[in-house]
């Protein structure tokens, strides 16, 4: 991973490939490179949709090694969604074979004058950018059929659906599992418009001929991977919850906490809840010849995903997440798994952020648009989004505007981008991150609802106001150096709790880099990347006052606890104070 | 005193998913736990209606005891 490779789309005469060496990045993966390229080269002022904007596409600093759970790949630009800077964040082929392939980073900017579509070819030898208009308006399913007619099956696509080509602001970046499944999204801020504006459809990594990326010292390494996995596998989290339920094994638990918010937010406990459990989707896959066990990637271990097979026995999609559950599920009123399942395949197909797709349904649902529970309305919905109709470009853009467009007073958005699976009222920490993350509501970015509710990494009260401030930034600064190592970021539940585990991970950076990193370094490099991204939004003109939460979550208390979102702007104002 | 008790994720194996069961008064959620012979290293979270509890909380009439492994996700 010494070189960047860096396509001017937009160049006179066509697409032009250029190539540097890594430069200051060296050492650096996933989101630290992403953000410090994006802050240093993006003008934040720019229209994100414009020949200013740049989309990077980095693979982790141990992707492409031996080393497990090394293969997260990061995806940065400022965003159409939130006028932030962004990085999103997916499992999948991709890190590993562009990391194998030895670059650090693939830099897209500018934009192309025509209405030709391209699509890029990386290989060890050459990058190649060809015109494919064949290409023009596949969804994600039928475009990697069609790729992998020419490509073969061993290699790793990146492409977007329609959504992204009709520069919708929820639209992803797919990327395929082992199985070559467009089922791995890089899904939040509306990357895949980035691409689509670029009017790159799709990236094909080819690393014949490559092996995997040696360790400067490679016993070190391999006795601290073989530590990092018995940790793991130790874990009772990353053991064994997450490979037999995955991740929807929260449904129970956040009903059970009356944190699940249901009906757009009207209530924190869902009476269907039972039925969209992940104990309920496990026995259902594995009743249906599907798999309740499934890695995104070759080398992970903690296997969180499945597949979910259709009343027929006939492969649907991959296992739902607990969040996309959630947004298609309790936030619609809708209790069962197969609609859930079917809206998964259409959101992975057209190229669609799971989460903000659901909440968008649901905010439709409470202008009218259909009733709550109704899953045939909101299948209907969604079609419109693959159909491109006027109604469906609305509902593409997110909820925050299609609040806007139908007048619905209550949205859950921070800086337009949709608050996910867990209210922030009965979970007060989880707040914080959704108001103060420089990416807007994002749980990934300090999942507090680890140490408020699951009491992994200690034991705040999900309730109360004290400790979440601390237990926020702590966790932003630990969020933003994992997705910078590349690792998937449930290693946390057995790092947090295990300090061997957590010494093994450094051990296998400093093994496969040669250096003598502490754990204040990682915690440095967190805080070098945090610093970038909120200066970039500064620039962009965002101030404190877009580090809050709607209103309503500071008037209208939820049941069961009958509580508001409780933090002090003050408070607030102080994650950053490090 | 009656006490329903719910139990998630690979506690349910060889147990039950709900059940309304009878207790004396003054029974800790440490009792029930030790009752139901789930394994205290995997305990995860402990709530009643709701709020999170430890296994020193004497349960009252009516009350629901919710029982989970350690689990994670996100």
């Amino acid at each position: 991973m010494d070189k960047i490779v860096r396509i001017d789309m937009g160049a006179e005469g066509g697409p032009k490939v250029s190539f540097e060496p890594v430069g200051e990045y060296a050492g650096l993966g996933g989101r630290a490179v992403t953000s410090l390229i994006i802050s240093k080269e993006v003008n934040p002022l720019c229209h994100p949709l414009g020949d200013e904007n740049k989309l990077v596409i980095a693979p982790g600093m141990l992707s492409g090694t031996s080393g497990a759970m090394s293969g997260r790949l990061s995806v940065g630009c400022k965003s159409p969604l939130t006028g932030t800077i962004k990085e999103s964040n997916a499992g999948g082929q991709a890190a590993q074979v562009l990391a194998r392939i030895g670059y650090a980073a693939i830099i897209l900017e500018g934009k192309p004058k025509g209405d030709d579509l391209y699509k890029i070819i990386v290989t060890p030898d050459d990058v190649k950018v060809e015109i494919d208009n064949s290409l023009k308006m596949l969804n994600n399913y039928p475009l990697i059929e069609k790729l992998r007619a020419q490509y073969g099956d061993k290699v790793a696509y990146m492409s977007i659906g329609s959504a992204g080509e009709r520069l919708m602001l929820a639209s992803s970046i797919a990327c395929t599992d082992p199985e070559l499944r467009p089922t791995r999204h890089c899904g939040r801020g509306g990357v895949g418009a980035v691409m689509g504006s670029k009017r790159v459809k799709a990236i094909i990594l080819d690393d014949a001929g490559r092996k995997q990326r040696a360790p400067k010292n490679p016993d070190a390494f391999r006795d601290a991977n073989r530590i990092f996995v018995e940790g793991l596998r130790k874990h009772p989290v990353t053991g064994e919850g997450l490979p037999a339920y995955g991740t929807n094994v929260l449904t129970n638990v956040l009903n059970e906490a009356g944190g699940y918010p249901t009906r757009n937010f009207t209530s924190g406990v869902f009476e269907g809840g039972a039925k969209l459990s992940g104990e309920s989707l496990a026995e259902m896959e594995t009743r249906r010849g599907g798999k309740a066990t499934h890695g995104c990637h070759r080398g992970c271990v903690i296997q969180c995903s499945g597949i979910f097979n259709d009343k027929d026995g006939n492969y649907l999609t991959k296992q739902p997440e607990y969040e996309t559950v959630w947004a298609h599920g309790g936030h619609c009123g809708i209790d069962d798994l197969d609609t859930v399942a079917k809206l998964d395949y259409m959101d992975d197909n057209f190229g669609l952020d799971t989460i903000e797709m659901g909440v968008t349904i649901g905010i439709a649902m409470q202008a009218g648009l259909a009733e709550f529970g109704d899953s045939e309305g909101a299948i209907r919905l969604l079609e419109e989004v693959g159909k491109g109709t006027p109604l469906g470009r609305t509902l593409g853009s997110g909820a925050g505007i299609t609040g806007k467009v139908f007048g619905v007073e209550k949205v859950p958005v921070v800086k337009n981008q949709a608050i996910p699976a867990y209210d922030p009222r009965p979970i007060q920490g989880i707040g914080v991150t959704y108001a103060t993350t420089t990416m807007g509501a994002d749980h990934t970015a300090g999942y507090a609802i680890a140490t408020n509710i699951l009491k992994v990494g200690g034991d705040v009260d999900p309730l109360k106001t004290e400790g979440q401030i601390e237990l926020s930034r702590n966790l932003q600064i630990a969020t933003a150096a994992i997705d910078s190592t590349g690792m998937c970021l449930f290693i946390a539940f057995a790092i947090l709790d295990q300090p061997e585990t957590f010494q093994a991970y450094i051990d296998m950076l400093n093994a496969f880099y040669g250096t003598e990193l502490t754990a204040d370094d990682v915690v440095e490099l967190g805080k070098k990347v945090l610093t970038a991204e909120r200066d970039f939004n500064k620039r962009a003109g965002f101030t404190s006052a877009d580090d809050r939460l709607p209103r309503y979550f500071y008037t209208d208390p939820i049941a069961p606890h009958n509580q508001t979102f409780s933090m002090s702007d003050e408070e607030l104002d102080g994650v950053y104070n490090w | 005193m009656k006490i329903t008790v719910k139990l998630f994720a690979t506690f349910r194996a060889g147990r039950f998913d709900i059940e309304t069961r009878d207790y004396p008064t003054g029974t800790k959620v440490g009792q029930v736990v030790k009752q139901l012979d789930l394994p205290t290293e995997k305990l995860g979270i402990l709530m009643i209606n709701s709020r999170h509890v430890d296994l020193e909380r004497r349960l009252e009439d009516g009350d629901t005891l919710a029982i989970f492994p350690l689990v994670g996700g996100g």
